[in-house]
């Protein structure tokens, strides 16, 4: 993602897509790295390997219901470049700012794209979602300023770390294979 | 213009003199509670300081006693955090131990008119006590241990006028489950609940809709503070606080009426919870491996006198197994002192110690492929209890103890006839 444009194509899911789904219960406690090989493995089994870094999900109403475990950093860490949906989760969405993921709402989106692998074009000064495929275009909520700079810039343990209130985060093994 | 309940706590701890939907509002919050998930290395960022140590409690309940070596690692941590900054309200596997809402009630942290956060989606619950209670993300709570403050962004509110009173063999796990077919998910919403009906539902009774409010996507669940709220918490903690109830010109963005005498029981199919419930009776036959009464939800002592109610001089039917679960060990005690414990383990049920246990998956009862579970707790996702596999039904404690009898998903009113709540 560069600028305040971002292009790339579409996954569709739909309504209520619950974190258990993104996130599933018995790698909670596994390394980040094992729990980005799990994302939608229970609803959607293969799609891990379909897609690719940079890709957008678009969802239904309440994208991200369930429980506050950080579906939002699996996400981020198989590289998705925004998720946009007719209404996102507050709980999720707030893990999109602690975590550093793009979440945008964007009442009708889910029928904005009408096939996977359309493109979207989002831009981040007017707060547009654009169907490419098709030229449709929509309106999306403002994010405000500041949690937009969160969402994008890693989210906030790096300014924690910066005003020396965390201290900083110890190399694990497992983690440092993961690359991030 | 007025303000709803959630609307009035949120301007006073952000020092303003109102707020309204849509707005982001930076809070002071008075409680902070960590739970062991948090100690885990994938989830845990060391801490250099704490705003207020007195505003922290640490409960360690989803995986008590250690489940393997990576919960007991996680302990370690806990208990080091604890030593390190002096933290006094701290409740580790023993006598004090529970899930962390439950420790929460039974210790009345959420005081009215407050905010209090957690790293876990049920946090809600505390809205039974009028607070402003709500799950936030792991981040979050550092964020609020260093700082002593989060933020929200202001929702709109629903309010629910409650009215009348429950017939037999109902509870408010049916009147949670009927609000979350009939009207769906309630995502950037608040949640409010109050009227006449108020009286009849125990704080327990209350604080199961309240616990459920994560499963309508609600930002806050809250209870008006009634006499009983008041009295409730006044008996078990000697803080001061001042309830938020709604001006009489807030404003809503629904206003509906909850008859209580309309519910009956309902059991929500597997795999989601919203508008996914249909009457006992449609499901009824359908063959089950294990019953589970427990969680933040639905392991209260009115739950387990609900049990032991519909299970006294019955058995377990023979190939189930059902897991009875009590929120924290305060619970216990008091179940074993009420004779509820020698009914049900007569009866043949497991009851195990205080923790989340079945509820997530993670340990005490975890299904298998292709099993089938009636549960009373808190979600039916997918592979939530164990195995994708497994379908998860989810009914109430009086559900699923004739369920567990019977061997079957059955009606309640087959084994009582007596008002239960
Ligand atoms: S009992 Fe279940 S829903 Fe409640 S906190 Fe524990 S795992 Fe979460």
């Amino acid at each position: 993602m560069s600028g305040n444009l971002v292009s790339a194509r579409v996954w569709k899911f739909g309504d209520n897509i619950n974190t258990d789904l993104m996130l599933p219960g018995d790698v909670h406690m596994a390394t980040e790295e094992v729990q980005a090989s799990r994302v939608f493995s229970a609803n959607r089994p293969g799609w891990l390997a379909e897609m690719t870094p940079g890709d957008i999900i678009i969802g239904g109403k309440n994208y991200g219901t369930g429980s506050s475990r950080p579906a939002s950093r699996s996400l981020r860490n198989i590289g998705i470049a925004c998720v946009i949906a007719d209404s996102v989760n507050s709980l999720f969405f707030r893990n999109c700012v602690n975590f550093g993921l793009l979440a945008l709402e964007c009442p009708g989106v889910s029928d904005l794209f009408t096939e996977e692998g359309q493109i979207c074009e989002i831009s981040l000064d007017n707060f547009t979602v654009r169907n490419k495929t098709t030229g449709k275009i929509l309106n999306a909520q403002k994010v405000p300023a500041n949690l937009l700079a969160l969402m994008r810039g890693g989210g906030i343990y790096p300014v924690l770390e910066k005003e020396g209130f965390i201290a900083p985060m110890k190399a694990r093994p497992a983690e440092a294979a993961a690359g991030h | 213009m007025g303000m709803t309940m959630t609307e009035k706590i949120l301007a006073r701890t952000s020092g303003a003199k109102t707020v309204s939907p849509g707005e982001i509002v930076v809070v002071d919050v008075d409680t902070c509670v960590f739970i062991d998930n948090s100690f885990f290395p994938v989830y845990w960022r060391e801490m250099l300081k704490l705003a207020n140590p007195d505003k922290i409690v640490v409960v360690f309940d989803h995986r008590v006693p250690a489940s393997d070596r990576a919960a007991a690692a996680a302990h370690v941590v806990g208990r080091a955090f604890v030593k390190q900054f002096g933290i006094k309200r701290f409740h580790d596997v023993g006598r004090d131990v529970g899930i962390s809402h439950v420790v929460v009630s039974d210790r009345a942290y959420a005081l009215p008119g407050t905010v209090l956060v957690c790293a876990d989606s049920h946090t809600c619950s505390g809205g039974a006590f009028n607070c402003a209670a709500r799950g936030v993300g792991a981040p979050d709570m550092i964020y609020t241990g260093v700082t002593g403050k989060t933020w929200f962004r202001v929702g709109e509110t629903v309010r629910y006028d409650i009215t009348g009173k429950l017939n037999a063999g109902v509870t408010t796990k049916d009147v949670f489950l009927h609000i979350a077919n009939a009207f769906g998910e309630h995502a950037n919403q608040n949640v409010e609940f109050g009227g006449p009906g108020l009286q009849h539902l125990s704080i327990n009774a209350r604080r199961t809709i309240a616990t459920m409010g994560a499963e309508i996507s609600a930002d806050f669940a809250i209870f008006e503070a009634d006499d009983a709220v008041i009295d409730y918490v006044k008996s078990r903690n000697p803080a001061p606080f001042e309830p938020a109830n709604p001006d009489a010109d807030a404003v809503y963005k629904y206003r509906r009426e909850l008859a209580l005498n309309e519910m009956e029981p309902l059991v929500a199919l597997p795999d989601a919870v919203l508008n996914n419930s249909v009457p006992v009776g449609k499901v009824a036959g359908e063959k089950i491996d294990q019953a589970f009464i427990g969680s933040c939800a639905n392991g209260t002592l009115d739950d387990f006198s609900i049990a032991a109610r519909v299970l006294n001089g019955r058995r377990v039917a023979e190939g189930v197994r059902l897991l009875i679960t009590p929120g924290s060990q305060e619970i216990y005690r008091e179940a074993v002192r009420a004779g509820y414990v020698q009914i049900l383990v007569d009866a043949g049920a497991i009851v195990t110690n205080a923790t989340c246990g079945a509820c997530g998956g993670g340990h005490l009862g975890v299904l298998g492929p292709g099993e089938t579970c009636i549960t009373a707790s808190t979600r039916n996702f997918k592979g939530r209890m164990g195995d994708p596999t497994a379908r998860i039904y989810m009914g109430s404690p009086a559900t699923v103890a004739a369920s567990a009898i019977a061997g079957v998903i059955t009606h309640p009113g087959e084994f009582t006839k007596e008002a239960l709540v």
